[in-house]
């Protein structure tokens, strides 16, 4: 099928995720065009006419890199993701979901009963007067349509198959993404394990860097929608929690520019191991308050310290998921 | 081997107040439940909340902190910053449903040896209702459904 043999092979797959990093790779505008030209795009079913036979009969480790978005939480998605493995010589967890579970992980504060309860039949958008599943196998005429399997929990890629590298981020920058592709073809690849950005916090990179003082001492969490924010002045100084101590740079701050806190993205640096409970313990630490009730009044401005922190992580929080949801 | 099941509790004591006070329950032959695993830090303010999730990732059902009075504190304000640290992960433990008797934070000074006999027992009581919390098991389980896919889709492809 490959036109040129000799141009190493690039994959790209997605999987529980909203599109926004199969965009970012369309963001490299006229960049795309150096990638087109160094390699061949033997699979990427957003955009190509691929199927998954195809990606079964080629050769073990035949494809250079497979980059996959997403986070994983079907049996379809897991089956497709160790077919990749397998195939590929390095293997990349592509954004935020794929890195981290993302946003889909936040779906572990629940138990699959819940999420098909309330997407199925709750939701207010939802008109399902014979309440209708999805089965994984159903019969039809005759035929057998088989469906995957809705897994209990949300996961990162690294926690369904083994994975070298992560690009971070919610999507990953078109700039990260081309540097990147660079180091994968230049052959002098990075330590395996390795997150292809910069491993120190956002503060570092931030323009509002100046104005964080050394000791902030919260009377009050503001929430973004409710205030007024200084375009100036460095967030969490504002008493907004800005997760960009505990967050990895590399995004060059564009929540920031934009005048909105770090939600968390890039998550951790090398040296923390769970990102929200170590933002949790600074700003936790950085109050006033010393009474049990006014330490309480203080954190009421943080309502769902479960999306604070882990907005992007929750599959990597030490603690996985919701741990009594059961089914 | 007996197969009562035994609740474990990681207690993380400050050195100055607290450890000195298991201690002296120690030396006082105060018997307390078998139950805890102490850990000695240097100040309460010293306990990172990603010790109290490790604590229950790895196996503990119950995780106690123990550290001087307010006012007390050998590094003055250590202690208010365990304080507010514990208000904002017992919020987060809630909303992960880690039922809020499992974690613990008390104020218990060098001479209060009966307090932490108190306290353990009180605890290793209210956890025993409870039953195991069991995270390693629970992450084996919850993995399985990833194991069978991986055999099946081994199968497939050799
Ligand atoms: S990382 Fe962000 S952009 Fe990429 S799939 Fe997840 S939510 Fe979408
Ligand atoms: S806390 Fe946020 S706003 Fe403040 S310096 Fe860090 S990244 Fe910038």
């Amino acid at each position: 099928m490959s036109a040129n043999p000799e141009k190493p092979k690039v994959a790209f797959y997605w999987c529980a995720s909203c599109g926004g990093c199969e965009e970012s790779v369309v963001d490299l505008a006229e960049d795309i065009l150096m990638v087109l030209d160094k390699v061949d795009i033997v699979f990427w079913p957003v955009a190509m006419d691929f199927k998954k036979a195809d990606v079964v009969a080629m050769p073990d480790k035949s494809i250079l890199a497979t980059l996959v978005n997403g986070a994983i939480r079907t049996s379809e998605q897991e089956e497709m993701v160790q077919l990749l493995r397998r195939k590929s010589q390095v293997l990349i967890a592509y954004g935020a979901c794929s890195h981290l579970g993302g946003i889909p992980a936040l779906t572990n504060e629940f138990s699959r009963e819940e999420v098909l309860q309330y997407v199925y039949h709750d939701a207010p958008s939802v008109v399902n007067k014979e309440g209708t599943r999805p089965q994984p196998v159903t019969e039809d005429e005759g035929r057998n349509p088989t469906l995957p399997e809705f897994r209990n929990v949300v996961r990162s890629l690294d926690q369904v198959v083994d994975v070298d590298y992560y690009l971070p981020g919610c999507a990953p920058t078109p700039k990260l993404l081309k540097e990147a592709l660079l180091v994968l073809l230049s052959g002098e690849l990075p330590p395996k394990g390795t997150v292809l950005a910069p491993d120190i916090a956002l503060c570092d990179e931030c323009p509002r860097k100046d104005s964080k003082p050394t000791d902030v001492s919260f009377t009050e969490f503001k929430r973004p929608h409710l205030h007024r924010i200084d375009p100036e002045l460095c967030l969490l100084a504002q008493g907004f929690i800005c997760m960009g101590p505990a967050t990895r740079g590399g995004c060059e701050a564009l929540c920031i520019n934009g005048n909105m806190p770090c939600t968390g993205c890039f998550g951790p640096t090398s040296r923390v191991k769970d990102q929200g409970a170590k933002m949790l313990s600074s700003v936790s630490s950085n109050m006033a308050a010393k009474e049990e009730n006014e330490i309480d009044r203080v954190l009421d401005g943080i309502p769902d310290p479960v999306g604070t922190f882990y907005r992007y992580g929750l599959s990597k929080c030490l603690l996985r998921r919701k741990v009594t949801a059961g089914e | 081997m007996s197969d009562q099941w035994e609740p474990k509790i990681v207690a993380f004591f400050c050195n100055w107040c607290t450890y000195t006070a298991a201690d002296l329950a120690g030396v006082s032959r105060m018997k307390y439940a078998a139950n805890v695993r102490i850990i000695r830090v240097m100040c309460s303010g010293r306990i990172d909340p990603q010790f109290v999730m490790e604590a229950f990732a790895k196996g503990a059902d119950g995780v106690l902190i123990g550290g001087c009075h307010p006012g007390d504190c050998h590094y003055i304000e250590g202690n208010y910053k365990a304080l507010r640290r514990v208000r904002l992960l017992n919020r987060l433990l809630k909303s992960m449903g880690i039922e809020q008797e499992r974690f613990r934070l008390e104020w218990i000074s060098a001479s209060e040896g009966e307090k932490v006999q108190r306290v353990v027992n009180e605890m290793v009581d209210q956890i025993k209702k409870l039953g195991p919390l069991g995270l390693p098991q629970q992450f084996k389980e919850w993995d399985s459904e990833v194991l069978e896919e991986e055999e099946e889709v081994k199968a497939d492809v050799s």
